[in-house]
């Protein structure tokens, strides 16, 4: 964006040395693994964008709070009361016109040139045409936790979004067809795009076109109910490479083994199937988040705990205690049945 | 003026041993706007309280990464109905109640067009915050235990619908606000009646005190915006009751309905909550400076265009949402257009102080704060209305800072300078400067230290009504900080509860006119009688006491 970058510099000189300390600050020590979902670390396009857009607005607004405030600081001190004052009232001034048509055209003039600088934003970051080689998924909110779906690859998963890299010689973008099965829940991770809502009866759109490698954050970002706190969002980035090895891995079905065979029978003989799919089982309930390689993600209950072998027990056990009101309710099953349950899980890799 | 001179003043005079039963009748029953005011206001300051309250637990809450102090289901009430007390049962009350006592004073009248509508009003609000929060204890049908409401405070449909609301705690929400509604409502009907009919001789409406000009835009504002409110929750009410599928989004309703009904309420509310936050700045601000407001008929000008603005600006709450291009770049537009008249606002604010003599006392205290407040409150605005920033800021602890920084930092902080500026006209009785000073530097701390870190959490990632995060997003340095504000603000609150019961048992006596100031309401005694006025009062420019001070060099000639 040429253009944008040629005002932003233009504006930003004042502002300039403040900003980066306070974006520092921000993103955090640059090179350790960045866990908190800063806007100001931005790595893909969308929010690359909107970055340095909203660096404009707040130089702008910057220099506005700098002047009035430093204006009415000189006015509190300066006409504060004397001790040796002599009890006189000061010079009345009703009003100055030319003073008053200076406050208002220099405001309306900063707000059109900004708003121009808006229009010009919001054109650029909803795309009309789409690039080639993109690639559609398909995401569904629920009370609470993401269905994903990568239709060109025939892949379903849940809460963790897995997506290539885009370098600038090849871009490969993702779009993303949001909707919701219940409420409204709305689509946000900082650093790759702003958020987008997830609404009842519309399909929204948001696309992601991350330049670097690695994991990152978000959450449902619109109240949508009792665990709306733990509706959390994972982005994996991959290289081409490994993002072909990981579609290839999740494209496969569910490798039945022999040594977990009565915990799969107790799994597909109770209520869980009527909620989850796992793919080469006669599992296929749609309610819960699909389980065919549950253990090739990270989190359990959409970010409510690492997923690992003891927190499956556990969560299988009581979902409530980890997430109160999730609607996936204990099966009141034994001790040792969770024991198989869990087990056949955890091949589900 | 003593009461010797007053025929009429001999045969109101109260008799000397009245018995609580009685008082307690002479207040349910009081048609006086005066005492209506006082009522108004001291509901709202109990409310706040609460509302207060619920704040703090929340943020006890969210001082831990992880904490279980409260449940998920008890914390999404709180902020529900936080939310909903601040705005509805704690801002509305004090912005009608302060008018409804000092409006029909400032223009010389001896009471509002309609006493006893004023009266209903008042007893609608409150019954109305009642039925709200005896969703506490009978939301699920008086079986069992209440559940509060627990949708947010602008109860996003299709979460308000049976399949995702059970009970009837939303059903409270409904009605408290509907009943409560009602009472605003008649109350805009009230003000805008006295204001149109009931001035004394001579005062033109281009002599009202900037005060009744800023209240006749609120009352507009409250006429328009309640309306559409009410529609929609009857709406709501229909789906929940009588199977409609207004919002009801499995039977091919609209979700997004609901919030164009809800915003065009919601924006204006927000105007209607700030704007006698101005008013009270444009009242105290000249006093304390000794001046004449700047710009008179600008301010006029500039108010009237924010309220008509802020009719056209409301789906900048809804930036996320999936609007087009062009409705996009249409409510960037207006929203950005509001910063103008607001900026007017503040630059004649400041024209009054330049050149002036600054008194420094408790009411001045506030309003300087609330200048610098609402200037960042007005700039982070922009922020916000810039449709892109918005998309990252929107729904984050951003949004959180910013309106608490209009509704504190601009109303609240108002709201204070008002009550120590004008408490010694309702009591007769100063409230103590010293406690004032407490309450305004712990009060001031307080809220920089809660709202200021929380545009950095926002900044950081952190979406609004979450009850947990993990300690790996590094919020809780952030919330930590946010939170040790609260305890600030929580003891300037105490000093200010211990100031007012201080003043009034032995508060030094404050005569008509404490402060020296300019408008009627100073003209007559503190408190003032029933009637308000002896004798009708006559103006000759919008600082009736200004003449008489000063006879040689009168407002009038320069007006």
């Amino acid at each position: 964006m040429p253009r944008l970058r040629l005002a932003e510099s233009s504006l930003l000189f004042v502002g300039l040395a403040f900003c980066t300390r306070v974006a520092g600050a921000l993103s955090g020590p640059a090179q350790a693994p960045i866990s908190t979902p800063s806007i100001f670390a931005p790595v893909s396009r969308p929010a690359v964008v909107i970055d340095a857009y909203a660096w404009l607005v707040v130089a702008v607004c910057g220099v506005i709070f700098v002047l009035v405030a430093g204006l009415l600081c000189f006015a509190l001190l300066r006409f504060r009361l004397r001790g040796d004052d002599d009890g006189r009232e000061p010079p009345q001034v009703y009003g100055s016109n030319p003073l008053e048509l200076a406050w208002t055209l220099i405001p309306l003039i900063t707000v059109f040139l900004l708003s121009l600088v808006s229009i010009r934003v919001v054109g650029e970051l909803q795309l009309e045409t789409r690039p080639p080689d993109w690639m559609p998924v398909t995401v569904v909110g629920h009370q609470w936790w993401w269905e994903l779906h990568y239709p060109e690859l025939g892949i379903t998963t849940a809460n963790e979004l897995h997506v290539p890299v885009s370098d600038p010689a090849s871009p490969r973008p993702t779009f993303l067809n949001l909707q919701s099965q219940d409420v409204i829940h709305s689509f946000w991770i900082p650093q790759l795009a702003g958020k987008m809502d997830v609404v009842p009866g519309r399909q929204n759109h948001v696309w992601v076109e991350p330049a670097r490698t690695g994991v990152y954050v978000g959450q449902c970002a619109e109240y949508c109910g009792t665990q709306h706190a733990n509706m959390l969002l994972r982005v994996v980035v991959h290289t081409p490479e490994d993002f072909e090895r990981w579609a290839r891995g999740q494209q496969r079905q569910a490798v039945s083994e022999a040594s977990v065979a009565e915990g799969r029978d107790l799994f597909l003989r109770t209520a869980c199937v009527s909620c989850h799919t796992v793919r080469g089982t006669p599992a296929a309930g749609r309610v819960g988040p699909d389980l065919t390689h549950l253990m090739s993600r990270a989190t359990l209950g959409a970010g409510a705990l690492r997923n690992d072998a003891a927190n499956l027990n556990a969560w299988i056990q009581s979902p409530d205690h980890f997430k109160p009101g999730v609607h996936m309710p204990a099966m009141g099953l034994q001790d040792a049945e969770i024991n198989l349950v869990a087990g056949f899980l955890a091949t589900l890799k | 003026m003593s009461s010797a001179d007053l025929p009429l003043h001999a045969s109101v005079e109260v008799p000397p041993a009245i018995s609580w039963t009685d008082r307690l009748h002479g207040w349910v029953a009081t048609v006086d706007h005066k005492r209506l005011g006082v009522l108004y206001v001291a509901s709202g300051l109990v409310f706040l309280l609460v509302g207060g309250s619920q704040a703090s637990m929340m943020r006890m809450q969210l001082f831990y990464a992880g904490n279980d102090l409260l449940s998920p289901e008890v914390f999404n009430r709180f902020f529900t109905v936080h939310g909903t007390s601040m705005v509805f049962f704690v801002g509305m009350p004090l912005v009608i109640g302060i008018a409804n006592y000092l409006l029909p004073l400032m223009i010389g009248a001896r009471d509002m067009a309609f006493p006893r509508l004023n009266a209903w009003g008042f007893w609608m609000f409150l019954f109305g915050a009642l039925l709200f929060y005896f969703s506490y204890v009978g939301a699920d049908g008086l079986y069992g235990a209440g559940t509060a409401p627990d949708v947010g405070w602008f109860a996003y449909s299709p979460l308000t619908g049976k399949a995702f609301s059970r009970g009837n705690s939303t059903d409270y929400w409904v009605l408290g606000i509907l009943v409560a509604g009602f009472g605003s409502i008649s109350a805009a009907i009230n003000m805008i009646a006295t204001t149109l009919t009931m001035r004394c001789r001579g005062m033109t409406l281009g002599r009202m005190p900037l005060f009744v000009w800023m209240m006749l835009v609120v009352s507009w504002l409250i006429l328009v915006a309640m309306g559409p409110l009410t529609a929609a929750q009857v709406m709501l009410l229909f789906d929940r009751f009588l199977g409609a599928h207004f919002f009801d989004t499995q039977a091919g309703g609209d979700a997004v309905l609901w919030q164009h009904f809800f915003w065009f309420f919601g924006h204006p509310e927000v105007y209607i909550l700030i704007i006698p936050g101005f008013a009270y700045a444009s009242e105290i601000i000249p006093v304390f400076s000794r001046k004449v407001i700047f710009g008179y008929p600008v301010m006029v000008a500039a108010t009237c265009a924010i309220g008509l603005l802020s009719l056209g600006v409301w789906a900048h709450h809804m930036f996320v949402v999936g609007l087009g291009k062009g409705v996009t770049s249409w409510f960037v537009v207006a929203t950005m257009l509001v910063g103008v008249p607001t900026g007017i606002k503040i630059f004649n604010w400041i024209g009054t102080i330049y050149g002036g003599k600054l008194h420094f006392r408790v009411p001045m205290l506030f309003c300087t704060a609330f200048l610098f407040q609402f200037l960042i409150a007005g700039l982070t605005g922009i922020m916000l209305a810039a449709a892109p920033f918005d998309w990252q800021l929107s729904d984050s602890y951003f949004v959180v800072a910013h309106f608490h920084y209009v509704l504190i930092g601009g109303l609240v902080f108002t709201i204070f300078a008002a009550i120590y500026y004008w408490f010694p006209k309702v009591t007769g009785r100063m409230l103590s400067e010293r406690l004032g000073r407490w309450h305004f530097w712990l009060f001031v701390v307080g809220f920089q230290l809660t709202f200021t870190t929380m545009h950095a959490q926002g900044l950081l990632g952190m979406p609004r009504r979450i009850y947990t995060y993990s300690a790996d997003r590094n919020w809780e340095i952030w919330n930590q900080i946010t939170t040790t504000g609260v305890l600030f603000q929580a003891l300037g609150i105490a000093v200010f509860v211990c100031a007012i019961f201080h003043a009034l048992r032995r508060g030094e006596p404050a005569g008509d006119d404490p402060w020296n100031a300019w408008t009627l309401e100073w003209s007559t005694s503190s408190p003032p009688p029933e009637y308000n006025f002896a004798e009708e009062p006559e103006v000759k420019s919008r600082r009736p006491l200004w003449d008489l001070k000063h006879p040689d060099d009168p407002d009038w000639r320069h007006e």
